[in-house]
């Protein structure tokens, strides 16, 4: 477990963890910006090196994923923030230990998770970073995780957000696969997505005076 | 060129549609779109187009699901013109939050018909997402807000384990030593190489991730908020377009597990979640107090009843598909019906309609129409696709998934027809006589339900055909 590709995906593990852990609404999001700068860097790290993909498609996602997972996302996030008018907590359904306890968890299923269902190293780059699927795994895992247990509409689109990361993390196997206009189409959903969802929470702060989901639940039979 | 049109010109018109708010542009910009969908989609039935660059490119199940699209909106731009244009909606002036939204939406559907790369079709499948949300919300009051807010994360979420699903199947086509293109030919070629846990894995994440769009229970919980919150016309877009194409790639997903030789597995699942939603929906669906969850709920039992007849195979598929093309169309009728009995009683409650065969002379006799219908009885479309599944299921040695079935759906319709017919009886004379009903109201359904009608009596050759080779190329059998 050695080289580039490995301590990004660590450093993506960890700021994985931070966010999970972390009780402050800011701190938060600008994780989530670190880690898209880590997410930025790892097509590089992956498929540079070897020199066998084509550069100015790696580049491009590279500069894409930075834009939009580290800089664009993240400021619309906080701007949801301050203008719904969210105190600065984050929370948590479940309290902040348990949910580092259960994040600790997930790292741990990703990485059993990710041997049992090993895969033949063939032309993916799989071979090329040994934490490559634990950690796409557990990105999603602990994305779900921000998803469930906390109640602010801007925390639920950061769970979205590390989702999409670690879906993200996974399509790294596949450069070359996925046409750089297609890649480029994912990113752009992403961005579309969290946008329309800032609309709605702009919104939504507007009708209720907060962006607590709990009022959110009216509608039921 | 003609599936290039096809996307691009719903698109182009909705981007006009959303700098230029006038009036008359909106209206031409509706109509123009659904007119011109119509004719590339009837071209396409004459010819069929060569594919377009290396995304676009048009089979016979894109084909089908195209033409569904392509004929519901039509249904929807001419019942949305009298629906936001009528006096009593608050503000017509909101057209310009609805028009474009509607377009591209249109655009976003095509192309989930019109690609076979798997990667696009997420994409696409997530932009129909992003481009109705904005029309759930329309009304932007507390519920509508508290539904779109649910439609965006809860299907977003769900599809970006679809596009992990995606990936999933490009690792298994470079494991089976392929270079991965993620296209369906490529990875149907390589799919007997593929590494079973990983094309199951796969099919699993597609399964979960377009299942929330398309809402199979229990990932169905977005789906009677948004159909009841959204104004009437997207409703029936959502019932009858969206979830078909959430289906599409479920399906496509299917397909390679098809050219794998491991279907089985697959098919069990697709059955299980089937059972399950035709179940919960059934459910759900008694004692419902609401006219468009009650549509809504229906809905899921549909896409259960599909996602049965796939699972069985054989003639199932074929009645799958008709079922498919029934349902699209009777359900949009009932949600034009739905926007007509709330425009006349001011409520979708099913407790505050009484008399409605007599206040509404057109809408209140199609009402009945579509609900016999839509349950699945003769001589309507519903009836010959529900018999050929539940058929398929007993001559297949399945007798008794067929009884469920049979009785899942007779409890369902009994449920659906006692909420709704007793509003059609009754005099109703307390809130006046009869209602007039614009051409643009009662048009629209009523060219539907002639269609589901004769669809049951008689199904047009070159339909049949295309069902059947559908039919086929899902491992079932044409009838």
């Amino acid at each position: 477990m050695t080289g580039a590709p490995d301590v990004l995906l660590l450093l993506v593990l960890v700021t994985d963890l931070f966010i999970v852990a972390s009780g402050r609404l800011k701190a938060c999001v600008r994780a989530t910006a670190a880690q898209g700068v880590l997410l930025a860097a790892l097509p590089l790290a992956l498929w540079v090196p070897r020199g066998d993909a084509n550069l100015a498609h790696v580049v491009v996602i590279g500069v894409g994923a930075l834009v939009v997972k580290a800089i664009v996302i993240p400021s619309r996030l906080l701007r949801s923030a301050r203008e719904a008018g969210a105190r600065r907590e984050v929370a948590p359904y479940v309290s902040l230990h348990v949910s580092v306890l259960m994040g600790a968890l997930l790292v741990m299923l990703s990485l059993w998770l990710a041997r049992a269902l090993a895969l033949a190293p063939a032309a993916g780059g799989g071979e090329r970073a040994a934490l490559l699927v634990p950690a796409s795994f557990a990105t999603v895992l602990l994305g779900f995780l921000m998803l469930v247990a906390r109640r602010y509409a801007v925390t639920q689109v950061v769970g979205y957000l590390m989702l999409d990361n670690g879906v993200f993390i996974f399509g790294q196997r596949l450069v070359g696969a996925v046409p750089v206009l297609v890649e480029l189409g994912i990113l752009l959903d992403l961005l579309a997505a969290v946008f329309v969802m800032g609309i709605a929470m702009h919104h939504i702060g507007r009708e209720f005076d907060h962006i607590d989901t709990r009022a959110l639940s009216t509608l039921r039979d | 060129m003609v599936l290039a049109l096809l996307v691009l010109v719903p698109a182009a018109l909705g981007l006009l549609a959303l700098v230029w708010r006038q009036v008359r542009v909106q209206l031409a910009a509706l109509l123009g779109a659904a007119a011109l969908h119509l004719v590339l989609t009837a071209a396409a039935w004459v010819s069929r187009p060569p594919a377009f660059g290396a995304y676009l490119a048009l089979d016979d199940v894109g084909l089908l699901f195209l033409s569904i699209t392509s004929v519901l909106f039509a249904a929807v731009a001419v019942y949305a013109v009298g629906y936001l244009t009528a006096p009593t909606h608050d503000e017509p002036a909101r057209l310009h939050r609805f028009v474009p939204f509607l377009l591209l939406f249109l655009a976003a559907m095509t192309l989930v018909t019109a690609t076979q790369h798997l990667a696009v079709l997420w994409v696409a499948i997530e932009m129909t997402t992003l481009t109705s949300a904005p029309l759930v919300y329309f009304y932007r009051r507390g519920p509508a807000l508290e539904a779109a807010w649910k439609y965006l994360m809860i299907c977003s979420v769900g599809i970006a384990l679809a596009l992990l699903g995606t990936f999933f199947l490009g690792a298994a086509e470079a494991a089976a030593g392929a270079a991965p293109t993620l296209t369906l030919s490529g990875l149907m070629r390589a799919a007997p190489a593929m590494p079973r846990p990983w094309l199951r894995a796969a099919f699993v994440l597609a399964l979960v991730g377009y299942g929330t769009k398309m809402g199979l229970a229990p990932l169905h919980t977005w789906l009677p908020d948004a159909h009841s919150q959204a104004p009437s016309p997207v409703s029936a877009l959502l019932s009858g377009a969206l979830l078909n194409c959430a289906f599409l790639g479920v399906l496509r997903f299917f397909q390679v597990c098809l050219a794998s030789g491991d279907a089985g597995f697959a098919r069990t699942l697709l059955l299980l979640l089937g059972f399950v939603s035709i179940a919960v929906a059934t459910a759900f669906l008694l004692g419902q107090r609401d006219v468009k969850r009650l549509l809504a709920y229906s809905s899921v039992e549909n896409m259960g009843i599909m996602a049965v007849g796939v699972g069985l195979g054989g003639a199932a598929a074929y009645g799958a598909m008709l079922q498919a093309v029934g349902h699209s169309l009777a359900k949009a009728g009932l949600f034009f019906l739905a926007g007509n009995v709330l425009r006349a009683y001011g409520s979708t409650a099913a407790g505050e309609i009484r008399g409605a065969l007599r206040r509404l002379p057109v809408s209140g006799p199609l009402l009945l129409a579509l609900v016999l219908a839509i349950g699945g009885l003769p001589p309507f479309s519903l009836f010959m696709s529900e018999y050929t599944i539940v058929q398929a299921a007993v001559g297949g040695g399945h007798p008794w998934l067929g009884a469920l079935l049979a009785a899942l759906l007779a409890v369902a319709f009994l449920a659906m027809a006692a909420v709704l017919l007793p509003g059609l009886q009754g005099r109703g004379e307390r809130r006046g006589g009869a209602v007039r009903e614009g051409f643009l109201a009662a048009a629209p359904p009523l060219a539907l339900a002639a269609g589901v009608l004769v669809l049951g009596v008689w199904v047009p050759p070159a339909l049949s055909r295309l069902l059947g080779s559908v039919a086929t190329s899902l491992g079932g059998a044409g009838s």
